[in-house]
């Protein structure tokens, strides 16, 4: 039962911690919750149609079909990512000043939401399949089912409720920095996913390393001790990145900066 | 920028093929050979045959690697080149049994 619990609590807490960044990123939007929950849904019925599908999918494409598969679903999620970031710097200010802002925003609100359902339907498809895998596995290898539900539920119960812990803290920032942070967070998040699309096509030889690894900080600080835990889910920290893994990563998060710099509505001069 | 998008125009020429290509079993929940030795500098094919009926996570902190091999499936895994070392791994799904590791030399 505890083994269950922690297997689907570390497949959880990716995918929670990332719903609870774009729930509070999303909090001035109208019917954000329905879109969130849209997201939820379509990505918890996709993770039982690839698990169901994983054999398939593996044996695609000369036995990478997998890391094809997550490398696609990683870079529709860091391009629906990089869209809410770019669009959110256009109208944060707006959003901060108050509702009426908000509400000629809606229009354009509408589909920025449809870009974070996308983004929480992926993260669940991916970290779900694992999940509906391992529970379905251990079902069939003769587990009983009270003791894997109990621990299913445990350890899904702690991914949410850090996610939620996540969201409750972003929400005590004050307004005036608040869109700041999310966005520095969305940004980060973006770079670590495109960082790990990388590693997923060297891993599938897709694209050549380039360096393997570039830098090694494992004996400071390793990706499964809690620091680099949450580092690696929050900020794509590894501690063995390959070159193109480094790569991916800086170019995503300049790109980025850039598209948000240059959607910023009318500057300001800027003491200093 | 445009020596970024140069070296990224250039990227699909310079991957090459696997310079070997080795074997590793699951079976029982367990890796067979659970030490499998490779030289150091060559880019290696590992090729994963699952013969359990159930799906395992091949893991890997050290290789920096981790794919989802469904039960009775086969599944490729490139790694390397690689500096002489030990990378150990392990099964995600049975991680008190699944234990191996890669020696570099």
């Amino acid at each position: 039962m505890f083994a269950s619990a922690v297997i689907v609590f570390r497949e959880t807490l990716e995918a929670a911690l990332l719903l609870g960044i774009i729930a509070a990123a999303a909090r001035a939007l109208p019917h954000r919750n329905r879109w969130l929950l849209a997201g939820v849904l379509a990505g918890l019925a996709g993770s039982v149609a690839v698990a169901a599908l994983t054999g398939t999918i593996a044996e695609m494409a000369d036995g990478i079909g997998q890391e094809l598969f997550n490398a696609t679903v990683l870079g529709l999620a860091v391009l629906m990512l990089a869209w809410h970031n770019i669009w959110m710097s256009r109208h944060a200010r707006e959003m901060v000043q108050g509702a009426r802002a908000v509400v000629g925003a809606v229009e354009h609100g509408e589909r920025d939401l449809s870009a974070i359902a996308i983004v929480v339907a992926l993260a669940i498809l991916r970290e779900g399949s694992e999940t509906v895998l391992f529970l379905f596995g251990l079902a069939s290898g003769g587990a009983p089912l009270a003791q894997l539900a109990g621990g299913g539920m445990l350890g899904l119960a702690a991914g949410v409720g850090a996610g939620y812990a996540l969201y409750a803290g972003l929400l005590r920032i004050p307004v005036r920095h608040f869109f700041s942070v999310t966005a520095a967070l969305v940004l980060v998040l973006a770079a670590g996913m495109a960082g790990q699309m990388a590693r997923f096509l060297v891993q599938g030889d897709v694209l050549p390393a380039l360096a393997s690894p570039l830098w090694d900080t494992s004996t400071w600080l390793p990706v499964d001790s809690a620091v680099g835990a949450v580092l690696h889910v929050l900020a794509g920290y590894d501690a063995r990145p390959s070159g193109m893994q480094a790569l991916f990563y800086g170019v995503v998060l300049v790109s980025i900066l850039v598209g948000m710099r240059l959607a910023r509505p009318a500057p300001r001069p800027v003491p200093g | 920028m445009k020596t970024l998008i140069a070296i990224l125009a250039l990227l699909p020429a310079i991957a090459v093929a696997a310079d070997l290509e080795m074997t590793l079993t699951i079976k029982d929940h367990r890796f067979s050979p659970a030490e499998l030795k490779v030289p150091a500098g060559k880019k290696v094919k590992l090729v994963v045959d699952n013969q359990d009926a159930t799906a395992e996570e091949f893991e890997s902190h050290e290789l920096n690697r981790e794919k989802v091999i469904p039960g009775n499936r086969k599944a490729n895994i490139f790694i390397g080149p690689l500096q002489p070392g030990r990378y150990p791994f392990f099964g995600e799904f049975h991680e008190d049994s699944a234990q191996g590791v890669i020696i570099v030399e």
